[in-house]
């Protein structure tokens, strides 16, 4: 058996979600290789071959691959598909994004976001905002399976597996990339942070969300989160968005700032390992998940917290 | 051009589910029903492409029971202008979604469509990626907004890390974000003019697709729940307590 696990990258380095993805993929079991698509990802190329667990890195290097774009990533994967029995995508936005094309090509389908691995045909996964956990069994020859970082621990790195060159496709495409905006910051990332501090409407203004927000994240060395109405009313980039439909987390601390705890909420944090919530109502349902709740005003409350740390 | 719109029924994103107890799946009964948010959004966006003269016809269609009808009833009168229900009360999966779809495209032939980027209640994210893929047509998934570019389409989409802005050529499949538009409530005059508007009504077997499941519930259980902790009186309380706990 074997397994092909997409590399999450940006070019320049690994991102961490590939870590746990092989964990996964060494769950279902047999050998399990990295495929790393990019353009001049060499160093990436090399860092996937250090993954413990990792037989061989298949690296693809080419402008039609360089941001990854669904129709290049099909073309490109499909055909090595008919040297493994499952691929294995982080379900970040990239995977999201070439998930389901690459299974709808194989004819079978995608298991998306699962949580566990049972055997070689059963998976866990989340269901409804994650208010149902879904055993789900799959009659297909071939497993598309997107895996949700937060489940699975990031594997080590004391391998040192060879990386070999696949062409990467030629195109041309019916897309074409055009720009990106990325938000840069040096903060921790939001997915594999370990502390995250996430503001909610009750901020604002961007002004306030800024002021009093990104200070106490500064101090507790944690990523900024935000609560779709915070993100919808523009106090926060749009990848902030923690929950259902925005980002899953589950850092050693989330601290909810302002944010009323609604399930679409919920779905994205409530597996963290110390939950603060700061709210004035004291009965907002976020102080149903929360570990320790401070029933205060928000104004007063964070500038107090941040000066206390 | 031509916009179809698929849209379908789901729970009502307030309700909270629950797990049945004998483990087979969660309590549908009685339970608030509603078009799925996205394809609230994403027939939003038609009828806006419409009203402004880029969209001629904008097509909506379920697959689904019979109450979907409802739902598609629900799409016209936010402004589309007729509908096609694919009448089934089998579980039907994104893929066998997806290769339906496909059928209505191959006899609709339009120029876009336009999905959700995932129905809450499976939150499988597939069905938009997955006819791409069956059409070979290029796709956005997560789009945040929508241009028209000549014969092209120019879609900015939320990735992770910020925004990523692509550009297709038509015909073109993309899939809907949260902030790509609010939608509106359909107003009472056009709530009744939607009820002269005209639904088709085909069943999956019209289209000589296989919709058999290729996926099985072993079992739905309920998540571990997590109890309410304390509540903490003051900000120095809460800094003891964390630190106490190694949080911090
Ligand atoms: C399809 C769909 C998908 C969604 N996906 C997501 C998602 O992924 N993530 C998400 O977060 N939401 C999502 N939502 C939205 C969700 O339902 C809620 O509307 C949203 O989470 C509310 O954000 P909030 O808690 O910041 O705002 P509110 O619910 O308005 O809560 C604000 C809270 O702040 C408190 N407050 C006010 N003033 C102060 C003060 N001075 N000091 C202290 N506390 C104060 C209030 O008591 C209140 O509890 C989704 C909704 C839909 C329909
Ligand atoms: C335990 C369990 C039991 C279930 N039982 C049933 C059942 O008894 N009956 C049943 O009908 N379903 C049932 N389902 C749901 C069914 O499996 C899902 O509807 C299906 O898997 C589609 O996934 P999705 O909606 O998450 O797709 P996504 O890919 O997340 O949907 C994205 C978009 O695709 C379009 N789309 C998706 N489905 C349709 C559709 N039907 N019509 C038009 N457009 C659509 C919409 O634009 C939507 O925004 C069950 C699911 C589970 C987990």
């Amino acid at each position: 058996m074997a397994v092909l696990v997409i590399a999450e990258h940006d070019n320049a380095s690994l991102n961490d979600a590939t870590h746990k993805v092989v964990t996964a993929a060494a769950k279902f079991g047999g050998d399990v290789d990295v495929l790393v698509a990019g353009e001049g990802a060499g160093d990436v190329a090399a860092a996937a071959g250090k993954i413990s667990g990792v037989r061989k890195v298949l690296h693809a290097d080419g402008a039609s691959v360089a941001k990854q774009v669904a129709e290049a990533m099909e073309a490109l994967i499909v055909p090595l598909m008919d040297g493994y029995d499952a691929v294995f995508i982080p379900a970040t936005t990239m995977g999201k994004n070439i998930g389901p094309r690459i299974a709808a090509k194989l004819d079978v389908m995608q298991l998306s976001d699962i949580t566990d691995v049972i055997d070689t045909d059963t998976f866990e996964r989340p269901i409804y905002a994650g208010n149902a956990i879904l055993t789900v069994k799959s009659s297909d020859a071939k497993k598309v399976i997107t895996v949700r970082g937060t489940a699975f621990d990031a594997a080590g790195e004391d391998g040192s597996a060879s990386v070999e060159a696949v062409d990467a496709p030629a195109g041309p495409f019916k897309s074409e990339f055009v720009s990106e905006q990325m938000v840069k910051s040096d903060r921790p990332e939001l997915a594999g942070a370990k502390r995250v501090v996430s503001g909610g409407r009750a901020l604002g203004s961007k002004e306030e969300f800024d002021r009093l927000i990104v200070p106490l994240a500064d101090k507790l060395e944690a990523a900024v989160g935000a609560s779709r109405a915070a993100v919808d009313a523009g106090y926060a980039p749009n990848d902030y968005q923690v929950g259902q439909t925005g980002k899953i987390v589950a850092p050693e601390l989330y601290v909810a700032v302002g944010i009323s705890g609604a399930i679409q909420h919920l779905a994205g944090m409530k597996d963290s390992k110390i939950i603060v919530a700061i709210n004035k109502d004291e009965e907002a349902p976020i102080f149903q998940v929360a570990d320790y709740g401070l029933v205060a005003d928000l104004f007063n409350a964070v500038p107090e917290l941040t000066e206390a740390l | 051009m031509k916009v179809i719109v698929p849209v379908k029924r789901v729970i009502d994103y307030n309700v909270k589910v629950r797990v049945k107890p004998d483990q087979t799946g969660v309590d549908l009964a009685n339970v608030k029903m509603s078009m799925n948010p996205f394809d609230e959004i994403s027939v939003e966006e038609a009828v806006r492409m419409k009203e402004a003269g880029t969209a001629t016809e904008v097509v909506i269609v379920s697959i689904g029971p019979q109450q979907a009808q409802e739902t598609i009833r629900t799409a016209l009168a936010m402004g589309g202008d007729r509908g096609i229900l694919i009448k089934t009360d089998e579980t039907v999966e994104p893929l066998a979604v997806a290769k339906l779809l496909a059928k209505v495209v191959e006899e609709e032939k339009p120029d876009l469509v336009l999905l959700g980027k995932q129905a809450i209640d499976d939150d499988s994210n597939q069905t938009g990626q997955m006819l791409a893929a069956l059409l070979d047509w290029p796709q956005a998934t997560f789009a945040y907004k929508l241009e028209k570019d000549g014969d092209a389409l120019t879609v900015t989409r939320e990735v992770d890390g910020g925004l990523q802005t692509l550009k297709l050529a038509t015909p073109a499949i993309v899939t809907v974000d949260l902030r790509l538009n609010e939608p509106r409530y359909a107003s009472l005059p056009n709530i009744m003019k939607a009820k002269k508007k005209p639904i088709d009504e085909k069943a999956p077997g019209d289209y000589g697709v296989d919709i058999a499941p290729r996926l099985s519930v072993v079992k739905v259980t309920e998540p571990p729940v997590r109890e309410a902790g304390e509540k903490v009186e003051d900000v120095a309380t809460l800094v003891s307590k964390l630190k106490a706990a190694g949080a911090i």
